[in-house]
């Protein structure tokens, strides 16, 4: 790869990517654009079915063939994705960018050895002979932190705890040395207690090796302290995306509320209601003409469900949202109010921890 | 003994040696990617299942026909227009010619008697042994099953190490020294040897059947609606016919078909070794018609083979897709076959 | 190590049992055996026979008496008139004629299974997964005698490729042994090659679904490596048990074969000593062919836990 490579290490544009089921065509992506430099981190947040995980597996080219169809663009360092040829994009995988997935249970071989499992990577990318790839794994299970790292060499997966197996992915995941990670929702299949020590590791690691960060998951506090920017997927789209601390501060989209709203808080009284947000996403097969997120919305008006908002610039730059009715604006606070009043809110939405609140 | 006793060790891959690899493999559930196991919940259902095999079809009608077909042969074979068994064609022997003609569609075999003929009669000695070997074997290993599986314990050991114990021979030597040992003697009419071949195909497939029946139990025994029908003082028995019975039933009868279709090779096997149904012009079976035709195969005269062997072959494939219709019907699954 | 021993335990037991069953089903044999066995020997030789079978001591004695001299190594006799012949001597000129016909039939359904197995799986839903799955189907449903009885007509007989039947020992002529063994191997593997390869399918299908094969995708290694290294291993574990136990049904097919093919092989002795009523060759035959069995099927299962690490140490 082109070293002296200027500007982004990874530039999506437009990423459409599409399902072909036999209920029609499912579109799991609909025109996603972001980019992201190198040694930082951007965080990807939806609940399931927001399609962040395909997302995410359209950047890594990592989709089976035969019923997909992908539109748009996706660059690594400058180089389209979608036109490397299957060996090509092998060679990437690994040493250009890599991934962690979900569920550190299933994603390991369970018959074969930890340390095969790492230096088969290193012994085909980088060349290394048998010694050296298990010297590389070696350093590599002590840089994620794991105990007795020689002996874990010749151990097989069941062998180890979920946070260890994670580890291990990870370990797997930096051997040959990647520009850019996409971790896959790393921490959602683990204990709570193991989850910020993985976090913990990965965001050590990223800043260490200067590494690009993608990181997908459905829990905003996950998110918080440790990425440059936000990303939140709702339905298939970016609906708002900001850095990470204005985000938080300056939110502009109600489905973002609405997820911040569902996550308890320590500094609230205990028995302090929580908004869960009700009813479902939409079907992906035929989403709504309007605002997708608009049947489940506390702001919604007539216009959100005739019109789909585009993406809208914010104020603060690099802000960016999807809302006709904007959390935080007077047209915003005028559609809440109306709704209150006319107790049009969606079915179910318990309203008074809003008001209050 | 316990269930991990040799010398198979798992019940389920025991069941697809004998059946369960017969059959096609169950609907498949056709995730569209594992990429998109993120986007199943709740944009609706992804997973698409494919409903070959949930109705009859073509194919199926078709095995079904030829099934009924064969019933008939067995039951009433004047039914069909053909010419009688001890009827010989002086034409075929004289022209050479002994391949399908007119008048004798499937043939003659090389002394000159209409194949279709011998088809058609011998398949109620065929279907006889095999139906009821099976339906034997049926009884006999469900019942075993059915209170192993559910009393569990040292019922299960007992019976389960009985199974182990039969199941230790290969199933054709075991019928082979069965239809020995009872089927020897002078004056053993045909009537007891056809029985005595039905009772050693049935004993073999026992602890086939025994132990599917168990593995089936087992599943059953252990739900809500077993539990509450024994917490509200059902009977035992009334529990194990009412409750586990009719869940256990259809895996049962989808095995018992692929079973009647190992049966019918099973006959032919032990004609082959001279101990099936005794051959003689009057009273073929299609095994021995194989068995006592093939010498016949290797001087030119092939008919008298060819016959019988398309009558096998049409059969055991039909009963396997009959099978499969039951099974992906009744939605047995794979594990508890 | 325990785990071996409580196993060896069991396999004594089980082969106890089915030896003991044995004898008791032939000791319901109606008629005097010396009769059967020699019909036109003198009163003296019946005699000599009874003793020397111990017909006159009750069926436990004599189960003993051939239990005694079976571990020894002693198999006992095939009595025809004024001719005795050693078990053993026609079992070591036999066995090896058997286990050839099973080798070869293992081998050949494995070698086509495996390879086909993994292309139906990568290509599933196409029109080669789904001809190869009919075909297999179709294979299934032929019992193996019927598929042996044709192919000896078509290639034996009408093409006379090779000899319809016969056999030729190995050491003989290499050539002529394999031309003998072709059809009985092809009619013996054909049924196998359906199961192991629909078995095979099934599975890796499923594990080509796993999240580790995804990881393994990931890593950028060969999609060769993948298949070979990360598919197939998990799903070899699934195939090799399935061999283990057909090993029941190759040994009733080569039974069969050996009559159709006329080979010399075990099944064909096993055939005559029944024929003969030979029950202490019988006896002795059925031991043997159990006891093969079901070590078989434990060295299947001390190699599953050698292949599998889950197995190995739980």
């Amino acid at each position: 790869m082109d070293d002296a490579h200027e500007g982004p290490v990874l530039e999506v544009t437009d990423l459409e990517t599409n399902f072909k089921t036999p209920a029609g065509l499912v579109r799991a992506v609909d025109g996603v654009s972001l980019s992201l430099e190198r040694g930082k981190t951007i965080g990807i947040v939806g609940e399931s079915g927001s399609g962040k995980s395909v997302l995410s597996r359209s950047i890594m080219g990592l989709l089976p063939s035969g019923n997909v169809v992908r539109k748009g663009s996706v660059r690594y360092q400058g180089q389209e994705i979608g036109e490397l040829t299957p060996n090509q994009l092998r060679d990437f995988w690994g040493p250009e960018m890599a991934m962690i997935f979900q569920d550190p249970m299933t994603s390991l071989n369970p018959v074969m050895k930890i340390g095969n499992q790492i230096t088969e990577s290193i012994r085909y990318h980088l060349d290394q002979s048998k010694s050296e790839s298990r010297e590389t794994a070696l350093a590599l299970l002590q840089s994620v932190r794991i105990p007795e790292p020689t002996k874990r060499l010749n151990e097989y997966p069941h062998q180890l705890s979920g946070g260890m197996r994670q580890r291990v992915c990870i370990a797997v995941a930096l051997a040959c040395g990647p520009r850019l990670l996409i971790a896959d929702e790393p921490t959602t299949a683990l204990d709570v207690t193991v989850q910020s020590q993985i976090l913990d590791l990965l965001q050590g690691q990223q800043e260490a090796r200067f590494m690009a960060m993608i990181l997908v998951t459905h829990d905003l506090g996950v998110v918080a302290g440790r990425t440059d920017e936000i990303a939140v997927m709702y339905a298939g789209q970016i609906v708002e995306r900001a850095p990470t601390k204005v985000l938080f501060s300056k939110m502009k989209m109600p489905y973002t509320e609405a997820l911040l709203k569902s996550i308890p808080k320590i500094e609230n009284p205990s028995h302090t209601r929580l908004l869960a947000i009700s009813g479902r996403p939409p079907s992906l097969v035929s989403p709504p003409s309007g605002c997708r997120f608009e049947p489940r919305c506390l702001y919604a008006q007539d216009r959100c469900r005739e019109e789909m908002p585009p993406l809208m610039l914010a104020e603060t730059p690099g802000h960016e949202y999807r809302c006709w009715f904007p959390v935080g604006t007077p047209e915003g606070k005028a559609a809440l109010e109306k709704n209150l009043r006319e107790k049009e809110t969606p079915v179910g939405v318990d309203t008074s921890a809003l008001v209050n609140g | 003994m316990a269930e991990q006793t040799h010398p198979t060790s798992t019940a389920s891959l025991q069941t697809r040696e004998d059946g369960g690899l017969l059959a096609d493999a169950p609907p498949e559930v056709l995730d569209i990617q594992p990429g998109l196991a993120d986007g199943t919940g709740p944009t609706g259902s992804v997973k698409v299942e494919k409903s070959k095999g949930k109705r009859l079809g073509v194919m199926g009608w078709l095995a079904l026909g030829w099934m009924v077909l064969v019933l008939l042969m067995a039951v009433v074979p004047t039914l069909f227009p053909i010419p009688a068994l001890e009827e010989r064609s002086r034409d075929a022997i004289v022209s050479g010619n002994f391949g399908p003609q007119s008048g004798h569609w499937l043939g003659v075999d090389g002394s000159g008697y209409d194949m279709a003929s011998k088809v058609v009669h011998g398949a109620r000695a065929s279907m006889t042994v095999a139906v009821g070997g099976i339906t034997f074997a049926l009884l006999i290993g469900g019942f075993l099953g059915l209170i192993s599986g559910y009393f569990r314990g040292k019922v299960d050991t007992v019976i389960v190490g009985a199974f182990n114990v039969m199941l230790a021979m290969p199933a054709l030597i075991l019928a082979l020294t069965l239809a020995t040992v009872f089927a020897t003697g002078d004056n053993v009419s045909y009537a007891r040897r056809v029985f005595i071949v039905m009772l050693a195909i049935g004993i073999v497939s026992i602890p086939i059947i025994g132990r599917i029946a168990r593995a089936n139990t087992l599943a059953w025994a252990e739900r809500e609606f077993v539990l509450a029908s024994r917490l509200l003082g059902t009977k035992t028995p009334r529990i194990i016919w009412r409750e586990v019975l009719p869940n256990v039933a259809p895996a049962m009868f989808s095995i018992a078909l692929l079973g009647v279709g190992v049966a019918i090779v099973a006959e032919g096997g032990l004609a082959l070794l001279g101990v099936g149904v005794p051959a003689s012009i009057t009273s073929p079976s299609w095994g021995n018609l194989i068995a006592t035709l093939r010498s016949q195969l290797f001087l030119g005269r092939p008919w008298g083979v060819f016959a019988p062997s398309v009558a096998i072959f049409l059969t055991i494939l039909s009963l396997n897709y009959l099978g499969d219709v039951v099974r992906a019907r009744f939605d047995v699954r794979e594990s508890v076959l | 190590m325990k785990m071996v021993l409580k196993r060896v335990g069991q396999l004594v037991v089980v082969l106890f049992l089915v030896t003991a069953l044995t004898a008791l089903l032939f000791s319901l044999l109606p008629g005097d055996l010396a009769e059967v066995s020699i019909p036109f020997g003198s009163d003296e030789q019946r005699e000599a026979l009874r003793e020397d079978l111990g017909l006159k001591e009750p069926v436990f004695v004599q189960y003993g008496r051939w239990m005694g001299n079976f571990v020894q190594g002693d198999f006992g006799s095939f009595y025809r008139q004024g001719n005795v012949t050693s078990v053993v001597d026609r079992v070591k000129s036999t066995a090896p004629v058997s286990l050839q016909l099973m080798l070869y039939a293992q081998v050949l359904a494995l070698a086509l299974a495996i390879p086909l197995g993994i292309l139906t799986a990568r290509r599933a839903g196409s029109a080669v997964d789904k001809g190869t799955n009919t075909t297999a189907y179709a294979l299934l449903a032929l019992p193996n005698f019927v598929l042996a009885l044709v192919l000896a007509y078509i290639v034996g007989v009408e093409l006379e490729w090779v000899p319809p039947q016969g056999y030729v020992r190995l050491t003989q002529n290499v050539g002529d042994h394999l031309k003998t063994m072709v059809l009985p191997t092809v009619s013996l593997a054909v049924g196998q090659v359906a199961i192991y390869m629909r078995l095979l399918r099934t599975d890796l299908v499923a594990t080509l679904q796993q999240d580790f094969i995804l990881m393994a995708k990931s890593k950028g290694i060969t999609e060769r490596r993948v298949l070979w290294r990360h598919a197939l291993r998990p799903s070899s574990l699934t195939l090799l048990t399935a061999a283990g136990l057909n090993v029941g049904t190759l040994i009733g097919g080569a039974l069969i074969l050996e009559i159709i093919f006329n080979l010399d092989g075990m099944g064909r002795l096993i055939f005559e000593s029944i024929s003969e009523r030979q029950v202490v060759a019988i006896q002795s035959l059925v031991a043997i062919v159990a006891i093969a069995y079901v070590l078989v099927n434990f060295l299947v299962d001390l190699l599953y836990a050698v292949l599998d690490p889950r197995i190995r140490r739980g």
